[in-house]
């Protein structure tokens, strides 16, 4: 599968003012729910040209998940716009779609079924025949580690690393050039979380891929990244590379100044909720 | 490699293809439970089959066959559209619970090709389903079925699904708007078909404002036309009035399926619904 070149030219994602609000419970009035909104974003803008990565370093509930949820065209922002490659992320969603892939924090997948069948159902979704994916499975399989022996087990007998090996194939099967990779590596034993993230670095470096990675791991976001972003309760406060973000808050690492830009540690805080 | 309307249609049969091949692993994977679905399926149909039987054993004075032939046919079809409501209602609510519903839904797939591909899967599936339903009830009782025109019952089945998919559609979209009783109310849309159809009685018996909503419903004309097939052997041809409402009730229910779905989901998009379980 291959994309166009008419998208060399035009920055890779383009996101200006973008805001996206939530109701959440806010006790009762009577019999009456009491609901208040709350931003999960609150005007974010960035640029990333082609080829960037872009680390967003933030706690839960900073808006990471939704920044990325707009992206992928699950959610309607309630303000701003966000474009990929020139389409409209709200407007042109399926030409979007053609162009973005997602790994998660969750692996998911029909967990009954083997690597192999998940793998095969979604590469049609994306326009794949049989005849392209037959060999292209396993050859993809095969190069984020899986090992050939296991492609028909149901992905229910695996560990969450191997599960997530699966989930970088799905995404890499289809060739985007957009690459959302939601905190990827959380929950993962070392070995695994190292697996994962020099995959990462190929697909940026051979496949041409930009990558919008949201992560808590501060080690990763220095290393992966060419600029870190800081959201804080849905507002991008930061954003410049990580040397650079080091320098301004004269701090040693970048786990020190995430705490001086944001006063806080780089601790977990109640989860996103959306209603 | 094609280009331009064609590329755009062979891409959408591609998807297609993708939606009725994961259901087919869905259905291999999950064997012994579609198995012991079906043995269940079976024997909720003989109890109410044999219900024509009990009745001519407490001194009802009933043709038996009559009734019998009735009953079997309106559990039969009954049967097969609570797998198509199934099938349809997992389009969202298997797909949040496995986590995969966001990744499906941010496919480069249209919405009504993968609803179609969904219907699909769940006449195909329904209708193999059906035949062997009827098949194994049958040899329970003995019913004489010679005249009965088994092709033009299936046909009539075929028809009758178009409308039935335009209403999944629209019960697919209920687990979208609300995630915890989505699912439970797909389940009362099909008891209400279940009570005004004429599935194991006359619509006649019915009030007349319940005769009155059994005009809308396909399954009353699926029942009609079936039972028309297998008890008096009726070809198609003898069917206009069964086949014209089904044809009539499928065109507005696949568009307005359709609108309804894309409503519920620009819906889930606003609210943040279109996201897995937990």
């Amino acid at each position: 599968m291959t994309h166009s070149n008419n998208h060399n030219s035009t920055p890779a994602v383009v996101v200006d003012g973008l805001r996206k609000e939530f109701f959440r419970n806010d006790g009762r009035e009577g019999l009456r729910r009491r609901r208040k909104r709350v931003a999960a974003l609150d005007g974010v803008s960035f640029e990333m040209r082609r080829g960037e990565t872009l680390a967003i370093l933030g706690q839960n509930g900073s808006g990471k998940s939704t920044l990325v949820r707009l992206l992928s065209t699950l959610l309607l922002d309630d303000g701003g716009s966000a474009h990929v490659f020139g389409h409209d992320v709200s407007k042109e969603t399926r030409a979007v779609r053609r162009l973005i892939n997602r790994v998660s924090v969750e692996a998911s997948f029909f967990k009954k079924m083997s690597a192999v069948e998940n793998l095969s159902y979604a590469a049609r979704f994306y326009g794949m025949p049989i005849r392209e994916t037959r060999e292209r499975i396993p050859e993809i399989l095969g190069r984020v580690g899986f090992p050939r022996e296991r492609m028909g087990e149901p992905l229910e007998d695996m560990s969450r690393g191997m599960q997530q090996k699966v989930a970088l194939a799905r995404a890499l099967l289809t060739a985007p050039i957009l690459l959302l990779l939601d905190e990827p590596t959380t929950g993962l034993d070392p070995r695994s979380k190292l697996e994962v993230q020099k995959f990462i670095r190929e697909i940026r470096e051979v496949h041409d891929a930009t990558v919008l990675l949201c992560t808590h791991d501060l080690v990763e976001a220095e290393e992966l990244a060419d600029r870190v972003g800081i959201l804080d309760r849905g507002r991008l406060i930061e954003l410049a590379p990580a040397a650079e973000l080091k320098s301004k808050y004269e701090a040693a690492t970048l786990e020190a100044a995430f705490f001086a830009a944001t006063g806080k540690a780089f601790e977990d805080e109640p989860a996103e909720e959306e209603d | 490699m094609p280009q331009g309307a064609a590329a755009v249609l062979r891409h959408e049969l591609i998807g297609l293809s993708g939606v009725f091949e994961r259901n087919v692993y869905l259905v291999r994977r999950y064997i012994w439970w579609d198995l012991a679905f079906f043995v269940w399926t079976i024997a909720n149909t003989l109890t109410i089959v044999f219900i024509g039987e009990g009745v001519e054993a407490a001194g009802g004075q009933i043709d038996v066959q009559l009734i019998t032939t009735q009953l079997l046919v309106g559990a039969v079809v009954w049967a097969y559209l609570g797998v198509i409501f199934e099938i349809l209602t997992e389009t969202v609510a298997w797909e949040r619970w496995e986590g995969t519903i966001e990744y499906t839904f941010m496919a480069p797939l249209s919405r009504p090709v993968h609803l179609f591909g969904m219907g699909l899967f769940a006449i195909v599936y329904g209708i193999i389903r059906a035949i062997l339903l009827f098949g194994v009830v049958a040899l329970f009782f003995d019913l004489d079925l010679a005249q009965a025109d088994y092709l033009a019952a299936i046909v009539l089945l075929l028809v009758a699904s178009i409308s039935f998919i335009g209403i999944g559609m629209m019960t697919a979209v209920l687990p979208l708007i609300s995630p915890e009783k989505g699912t439970q109310l797909g389940f009362m849309a099909q008891g209400i078909l279940l009570v005004i159809s004429g599935v194991y009685y006359p619509v006649s018996v019915l009030p007349e404002w319940m005769q009155w909503a059994s005009t809308v419903s396909p399954a009353t004309y699926a029942l009609d036309g079936l039972r028309d097939a297998i008890l008096e052997g009726d070809g198609l041809t003898k069917m206009g009035d069964e086949i014209w409402p089904l044809v009539l009730i499928g065109a507005v229910s696949i568009p307005l399926g359709l609108v309804v779905f894309r409503i519920g989901e620009q819906y889930a998009k606003r609210h943040g619904k279109l996201k897995r379980s937990g």
